[in-house]
């Protein structure tokens, strides 16, 4: 292990970076179109990322995948909706009080739909979690209806231009929060005690529970942090994406492609996942015609799933007893 | 001969003593006739369709209950039948199946969306039942359908009249499509297309986008390379939305001409400043100025939108028109027909520039589309309002 894992893992960044680089600057001989497409692509992807991030919590923990997890950031979006833009609350209470909202229903749904099935096969939980997010969309449909809203930027609509290239002011938020999530949920989860408990927990329950971690608490915490992860994701990317009753399909499919791209678990891979994602559909829809855009993406998720299943960060987990 | 000589004679008598009481017996309908005109509606009164199912029913509620007061038809009571498809297909034929055999309906008001009106197309067709619907889908006038009728603007008139803007008005020779990859998307551009060599118009990109797409920068780059004079988007919320604030962010110049898709204020709300100086066909119906003064189109407008007003205090929109205009179009039909399938497909086909309220519809055997291209209008976003474009095609009347 140890080493040569590494050297490998670092190989396959690396020359899945080169690849991006060749593609692109071959592409950008024709004015500034292929830095367009990366910083497209980036902003793109770090919304990704961010959902990607939100399966890796519950992941690493329960090693459940939460299908319900886009759906927090759909709520997100439409309390914001109605908290700030209908109820004239001043945007950082309504981030405050929409993430709070999302992250009580997280955890609530943990004790009322997930943590009855303790003895269930993992399996049993994920489908659970599928029902959850058909029932979160209907819930938002039936409360917002079926027409996506505006929230407005956090700092205007003014892109910003350089080396020709332009970028809006929003994904610069969406960078900050993206880092910012990372190195919080990182640190939480390899840092501090309860972190690591948690993460014990999910590599062995009974081991974990001998010396005084119990599986049920760690699970409802890593809900919750989903949750709320989700949640203030859905935020932040609303005035870019439009809040909808429906787009957590879209988010949860892409973020779990993003997840499983970087190596399920890993929260560096879950950036890098969603990144990389990004900015080659990006690059795809430039290139390809655009109709096939969704198929690239998908096709390289099977082919990492074929050639390096662990994902391009994740560690193989070999168990050994 | 002879026999059935005397039995025309008959006929003739019966119907003579049937008219005499009906008319004896004045607006009293139900007793006169006896008859109960049985009229099914399938619309979608729930799920993502229910916006457009929901006005079609108060237009035909509210017909119904004129009818009520007035004669009725011929005297003979009017029953709608409404029947909800839950936006889904197969739902729908499950409905239209329900008001045929159990029912007995003489005709079928319907659907709300082009999905459900072409999941009961054969089941009409083999039935022989008379259908109008009020769904825009080309699939559903084209090829014509002896038994389906539409009553809404179809995607080829929009087509049409986005080309003659491109011709007449806008001088533009090459236009770049970007498309939702959707059916109505691909369905408009595979309109467009084929039609644009018509009109002078060369189609110099044909790019795609995902309904759940949020950034289209990589498509609209690719389609400033190409010599387009105007990018033509054909989808509806939000994609065109993403579209606009893209075209803002990379400061592109050319004209965002747009499909009747994004005809709605939700398009203005969720693009906001980057609506400004889009370009879209609609029906006239939306700017109520811009249809002929005087007509008896306007007339028709004018009385249905008062009426609708006074019983449900909110105005009017093209999904209420399309259910006004359905329910008129197969009431007058009966009215001249009776309940025979086949006549009132005759009559139907034999309307001629009837004031509705989406438009003057003309029916005959080989168009079952109605309305005219002169029914739409170039709309042109200015300080988040519409306005009627200017350089005006003029084809009104």
């Amino acid at each position: 292990m140890g080493r040569a894992d590494d050297r490998q893992r670092i190989l396959l960044i690396s020359s899945a970076i080169f690849i991006v680089l060749v593609i692109t600057l071959t592409l950008s001989l024709k004015r500034s179109t292929g830095f367009q497409w990366i910083l497209s692509g980036l902003t793109v992807g770090s919304i990704y990322a961010l959902i990607a991030m939100g399966f890796s919590v519950i992941y690493s923990s329960t090693r459940v995948i939460n299908f319900a997890q886009g759906e927090f950031s759909m709520l997100g979006g439409m309390l914001m909706y109605s908290i700030s833009v209908k109820g004239g609350v001043p945007p950082w209470i309504g981030f405050i009080l929409s993430v709070l909202i999302v992250t009580l229903v997280g955890a609530g749904l943990e004790r009322v739909a997930i943590h009855p099935l303790k003895e269930q096969s993992v399996i049993a939980v994920i489908i659970v979690t599928i029902g959850l997010a058909i029932f979160l969309r209907a819930l938002a449909k039936w409360i917002w209806g079926t027409d996506p809203v505006k929230i407005a930027s956090f700092s205007g609509d003014k892109p910003l231009r350089f080396l020709g290239a332009s970028i809006v002011p929003q994904s610069f938020w969406v960078f900050g929060f993206t880092v910012i999530a990372v190195v919080l949920v990182f640190i939480f989860f390899n840092r501090t005690l309860v972190g690591k408990g948690i993460r014990a927990a999910a590599m062995n329950k009974d081991a974990a529970s001998l010396v005084g971690v119990s599986s049920s608490t760690s699970s409802l915490l890593a809900w919750t942090i989903a949750a709320a992860l989700g949640a203030s994701a859905g935020i932040v990317i609303a005035p870019i994406n439009f809040a909808a009753y429906n787009v957590g399909i879209m988010l949860g499919l892409k973020g779990f492609t993003a997840a499983v791209l970087g190596g399920l678990g890993s929260f560096p891979g879950a950036v890098a996942g969603g990144l990389v994602l990004g900015v080659l559909e990006m690059i795809t829809a430039g290139v390809v015609p655009s109709g096939y855009k969704d198929a690239v993406a998908f096709v390289i998720l099977i082919l990492v799933l074929l050639i390096r299943p662990q994902g391009l960060l994740g560690k193989s987990e070999d168990v050994k007893v | 001969m002879i026999r059935k000589k005397r039995f025309s004679v008959a006929f003739v008598f019966t119907t003579c003593i049937l008219v005499a009481l009906t008319l004896a017996l004045g607006g009293c309908g139900n007793s006169g006739a006896g008859k109960t005109y049985k009229i099914g509606v399938i619309l979608s009164l729930s799920g993502p369709s229910a916006p457009l199912g929901q006005s079609e029913q108060r237009s035909i509620q509210l017909l119904e209950k004129d009818l009520q007061k007035g004669d009725g038809i011929n005297g003979g009571k009017v029953q709608f039948i409404i029947e909800d498809d839950e936006s889904d297909p197969a739902k729908a034929n499950v409905a239209v199946n329900k008001l045929i055999d159990q029912e007995g309906v003489a005709a079928i008001i319907g659907c709300s969306s082009t999905g459900s009106t072409l999941a009961i197309a054969p089941t009409v067709k083999k039935k022989q039942i008379p259908c109008v619907a009020m769904a825009a889908g080309t699939a559903v006038t084209q090829p014509t359908e002896k038994w389906l009728f539409s009553v809404a603007p179809s995607d080829v008139l929009v087509v049409q009249r986005v080309l003659m803007y491109f011709r007449d008005e806008a001088k533009v020779k090459n236009v770049a499509i970007l498309h939702d990859s959707n059916a109505y998307g691909t369905g408009g551009a595979d309109v467009f297309n084929a039609q644009a060599p018509k009109y002078g118009v060369k189609v110099v990109a044909d790019e795609s986008y995902g309904s759940a797409d949020t950034d289209m920068t990589a498509q609209l780059t690719k389609i400033t390379q190409t010599p387009a004079q105007a990018i033509l988007v054909w989808g509806t919320n939000p994609g065109p939305a993403s579209i606009a604030k893209n075209i803002q962010q990379l400061n592109i110049k050319i004209p965002f001409v747009a499909s009747s898709g994004i005809a709605n204020q939700k398009f203005i709300e969720l693009a906001g400043s980057a609506a400004n100086g889009v370009v879209f066909a609609a029906s006239r119906l939306i700017l109520p100025s811009t249809i002929p003064a005087g007509s008896d189109w306007e007339k028709a407008v004018n009385d249905f939108s008062s009426e609708y007003k006074a019983a449900y205090n909110i105005s009017i929109d093209t999904f209420a028109a399309h259910g006004w205009d359905a329910g008129n179009m197969v009431v007058n039909a009966m009215k001249k027909a009776g309940t025979e399938s086949t006549d009132i497909c005759d009559r139907i086909e034999q309307v001629k520039d009837y004031p509705g309220v989406d438009g003057v519809f003309t029916y005959s055997p080989t168009n079952h589309a109605g309305l005219k291209v002169n029914a739409l209008i170039m709309v042109k976003i200015v300080n988040g309002q519409w306005t009627q474009d200017k350089p005006s095609g003029g084809s009104s009347k």
